[in-house]
């Protein structure tokens, strides 16, 4: 099942929240970006100031865009489909995705994927997607 | 101190309706209160608590419906954790009673997806960016189907679970269904007819899926002594366990549900366990949900669920757990897309021995009722209730 781009929707703006800002703006430089706490230093998504883990206090890095299908579910009922998952990323969390560029049955569970990016619709921001190594 | 046979479930009401487009949901709360309590025996005077989830309009929890209804209350509550809050409800409830907030409590649930045209398992819905999930999730088409389907292809993965295992979970349901004149879907299917359904998400089916249904349920709670009063066979609360699962940071897996969590408590208050069960009402907005739970509250071993439910292993009369009997949300109804009173209410009947007589299960003394509420692929919450017939 080939893939066919869809307008990729979004709620609000990349600058609803200064939370969060820095994680689209780096996307639109083509960085996927993570936040890894200063204190117990594992890296978490989606993005907080405050690590979900211990409360500390979290800095923004440059993630390697390197991943592995967790899970995917083709969206067949969809118009066009799109294949949805979650990708472990190489520094530790999962993270909710889709899979373009690539034919959606082709994929498998802990394929190698790498991140690319697409401007979602209208006012939104650009995003990390996640396609075949 | 335990809980345990704190509160009797005294009044249990399902809706007949399954599309009620001339019927407001207000309206389809209070027709479900009133049967409730008709079935109890007790009068809408007798209500001192009201316990509600996000399904009761008005958006300020209870308040648009103790006023519609016009009931006196000394305790609310509108927990609202999706299809399982009123499997918390009960919980709460019983807390209440035993804390003395309250003697009567009415738990409703009401809703009209169907005649309201939603498209409720395959449109992804957009909420308020304050959620914080919002911007990271919305834009990559999270609908109920395919956060569900990531799950079931996860499961598939880890234990080789197969689309014909998880088909005989609705093959059981629909052989439940027949017999209830107010199911959906009264045609008994085969593990043929699920898997050669049109896919809808990545190994889901359209017969992996509940149906969407307008309706509703109502309970009454009570204290011991009340219950005791009244004419109606007793359904005692001896074991509830709520907890909420979600993407922990990021560090998820979704092999299995909040059921691991919610379950222990509810087995130790009691004092019991998962093979004593006679009948179980397990939340079946799709197969796979069935099937994680089944695992997760202990039924059978983990990653074993598939062996567990083929084979009409859960068809009340052929297999060693009856489930669902009244067709499920499978089959036969998930109003305001929220299953869990209807989980509470079958299971009800079955320990007075008033479901069908062709899917009564004999000497129903012992049965649970869980709910899931929310989505298995990121956030649900798992609440479980143990009754007992005294």
């Amino acid at each position: 099942m080939a893939y066919v781009a869809r307008k990729i929707p979004f709620v609000g703006t990349p600058d609803t929240y200064p939370e969060t800002k820095p994680f689209f703006d780096g996307a639109a430089d083509g960085k996927l970006m993570v936040r890894r706490c200063t204190s117990c230093k594992k890296v978490h998504h989606y993005p907080r100031q405050l690590c979900p883990f211990c409360f500390g206090d979290c800095a923004w890095e440059q993630a390697s865009g390197k991943a592995k299908i967790y899970t995917i579910s083709i969206m067949e009922r969809a118009n066009p489909p799109y294949a949805i998952g979650y990708v472990t990323l190489a520094e530790g969390p999962s993270v909710l995705t889709n899979f373009v560029d690539c034919d959606f049955k082709a994929l498998k569970i802990g394929q190698d994927v790498k991140v690319t990016f697409i401007k979602a619709e209208g006012e939104g921001p650009t995003l990390p997607f996640f396609t075949p190594a | 101190m335990s809980l345990r046979g704190a509160a009797y479930i005294a009044g249990a009401w399902e809706h007949p309706t399954r599309k009620a487009p001339d019927k407001s949901i207000a309206l389809l709360h209070a027709e479900c209160a009133k049967g409730a309590l008709a079935d109890a025996g007790l009068t809408k005077d007798d209500v001192d608590g009201y316990f509600c989830a996000g399904d009761a309009p008005g958006g300020l929890g209870p308040l648009s419906m103790v006023d519609y209804m016009n009931l006196k209350c000394r305790h609310v509550d509108s927990t609202d954790v999706g299809g399982s809050s009123y499997q918390v409800a009960v919980g709460h409830a019983m807390e209440a009673i035993a804390a003395g907030r309250c003697n009567v409590a009415l738990i409703t649930l009401s809703g009209r997806p169907r005649s309201e045209g939603q498209a409720t398992g395959t449109a992804p819905r957009p909420g308020n960016p304050a959620a914080p999930e919002m911007q990271f999730e919305f834009p990559y088409g999270p609908a109920t189907a395919n956060l569900y389907g990531m799950c079931a292809a996860r499961h598939m993965h880890e234990y080789g679970t197969t689309s014909e295992q998880l088909a005989w979970i609705k093959v059981a349901a629909s052989h439940h269904a027949q017999h209830n004149p107010n199911a959906m879907l009264r045609d008994v299917v085969t593990v043929e007819d699920v898997v050669n359904s049109p896919m809808v998400s990545t190994p889901l089916h359209r017969l992996d899926c509940c149906v969407i249904s307008d309706g509703g349920g109502a309970l009454i709670l009570t204290k011991p002594e009340i219950a005791k009063s009244l004419k109606r066979p007793l359904v005692k609360v001896i074991g509830v366990g709520e907890s909420p699962k979600h993407q922990a940071g990021g560090e998820i897996d979704l092999t299995y549900s909040a059921a691991r969590w919610s379950g222990p408590p509810a087995w130790e208050m009691a004092g019991i366990k998962p093979s004593d069960i006679k009948y179980a009402s397990i939340y079946d907005s799709f197969t796979i949900t069935v099937l994680m739970q089944l695992e997760d509250l202990g039924f059978c071993e983990k990653g074993q669920g598939g062996k567990f439910v083929s084979d009409g292993n859960l068809i009340s009369g052929v297999g060693k757990l009856p489930f669902n009997t009244d067709g499920g949300g499978l089959c036969s109804n998930h109003p305001a897309n929220r299953g869990g009173i209807t989980k509470i209410i079958e299971a009800v009947r079955q320990l007075r021995g008033e479901a069908h007589p062709a899917v009564q299960v004999a000497n129903c003394d012992l049965a649970i009722a869980h709910g899931t509420g929310g989505a298995l692929g990121t956030r649900h919450c798992g609440s479980t209730v143990i009754l007992e017939r005294e």
